[in-house]
């Protein structure tokens, strides 16, 4: 009875671990399951993008090159066509000034995206439910291709071979459909 | 002479594969019954599955670590070390943690198994149960094959987990991969695909393996010699036939 008892909870265990584990991998991991775990403690201020780019939940807020919160919350302002980036920073990181500037970068040439700041001169500090108010979108690389391009057929002249032609006219279309900027 | 020994041989191999897959359909006939004693079932799963969790869990963490270690090394050459979490929990969902769970299962489980089973053909037991009109199938084989079927994809489960931990252990604490990029490039590129292969590849090796296992000790010469031959042969049988599956396995799913 006793050996009974204690294979019984040792099976139990084991079982209980296995889909403890299998409930981590399927809801944990990919990006679509639900979210567990408290909050983290820190203050949280959001900032309006025109493009976030691959930016995800999790990507790093620095200044400087030092992590100093994560974003916690990406979503969508249907009223002024923009997402808004909710940022977490740890709660030491108290004096930030008010108008500093936030973009989105990329680390190394092909990793993930992450916020940048580049502090402003008030003397009034980020505090809980702030907003930062100049903000400079991802870059991204294809839009960049495309205005190279662009100007690179422009300046060529409209003499050339058709190829080169239709690539800009197909490159200033996309440029116009994401921004209102004339080709030059 | 030689190529009636070869034709022997061939011979010998086709009634092998012959007696697996019967073997396989009279176990299958057995599994439902079996599943009415739980008790047997339950000692069944202990032996295959709890009693494996110390081995499973030192290789998972270890296995996870070399593979945070070599990633690290390898993708900061292209300057992309962010993707670590992705190589690590696509590396380890998808092809490690089944293949290396199911070898280690056959080492350590299926030679149980088999040298258990052995033995009691060896000591008469299971011809006494016969005699009994007790069915040594349905008491004997099917729980010990049940067992292994339900205990390869939980601990293929708890290996795919460590072993990230393992990898998040030597990429963000050791080699200075920031944390929340290594979660959420991981959570951006894992599907529940992913997640999905890696169980049906872990439910297909438990089957094999546990079929091998129980088949040689069911089959087994009725001696000490034969049963550490059959041992042998279910170390063999299981190794090669887990990866040439995992190859199948990965081509379907690709």
């Amino acid at each position: 009875m006793r050996a009974n008892r204690t294979l019984e909870i040792g099976t139990g265990l084991f079982v209980l671990l296995g889909f403890a584990a299998l409930l981590f991998l399927t809801t944990q991991l990919p990006a679509s399951g639900l979210k567990l775990g408290g909050a983290k403690a820190g203050y949280h201020v959001t900032a309006e993008f025109d493009d976030v780019g691959d930016l995800k939940v999790g990507s790093p807020v620095t200044m400087s090159g030092v992590r100093l919160g994560e974003v916690s919350g990406i979503r969508f302002d249907p009223k002024d066509y923009k997402a808004v980036v909710t940022m977490r920073f740890d709660p030491q990181y108290s004096q930030i000034p008010e108008d500093s500037f936030a973009s989105i970068q990329t680390q190394g040439l092909l990793g993930g995206k992450y916020i940048g700041l580049s502090p402003g001169g008030l003397d009034t500090y980020l505090k809980d439910g702030s907003r930062i108010d100049q903000t400079q979108s991802a870059i991204v690389l294809e839009s960049l291709i495309n205005k190279f391009f662009a100007n690179y057929a422009s300046s060529k002249g409209s003499g050339e071979g058709g190829g080169t032609d239709k690539q800009a006219s197909q490159g200033q279309g996309k440029d116009n459909s994401g921004k209102t900027e004339s080709p030059k | 002479m030689n190529s009636v020994a070869r034709g022997n041989y061939l011979l010998e191999g086709l009634r092998r594969l012959g007696s697996v897959a019967l073997f396989l359909l009279q176990l299958l006939g057995q599994c439902l019954p079996a599943l009415g004693r739980p008790g047997l079932l339950v000692k069944q799963i202990y032996n295959a599955g709890a009693r494996s969790l110390i081995i499973i869990m030192l290789s998972g963490l270890f296995v996870g670590m070399v593979l945070g270690l070599q990633g690290y090394d390898l993708l900061q050459r292209f300057g992309s070390e962010q993707a670590l979490g992705t190589a690590a929990a696509l590396g380890l969902l998808r092809e490690l943690a089944p293949v290396i769970t199911a070898l280690l299962f056959a080492g350590r489980a299926g030679t149980a198994l088999t040298s258990e089973i052995g033995l009691m053909r060896a000591t008469d037991q299971l011809t006494a149960m016969e005699i009994m009109a007790v069915d040594p199938l349905r008491y004997v084989a099917a729980p010990r094959f049940l067992g292994g079927v339900i205990a390869m994809p939980l601990l293929t489960a708890i290996f795919s987990v460590i072993g990230l931990y393992g990898a998040q252990l030597v990429g963000v604490q050791l080699m200075g991969v920031d944390r929340g990029v290594f979660w959420s490039q991981t959570q951006g590129s894992v599907d529940l695909h992913d997640v999905s292969e890696g169980l049906a590849k872990s439910l297909v090796f438990g089957v094999a393996c546990s079929l091998i296992a129980v088949h040689e000790g069911y089959h087994s010469e009725p001696t000490a010699e034969g049963v550490g031959l059959a041992t042998t042969r279910t170390v063999v049988a299981s190794s090669v036939l887990t990866l040439l599956l995992d190859y199948v396995l990965t081509a379907a799913f690709l």
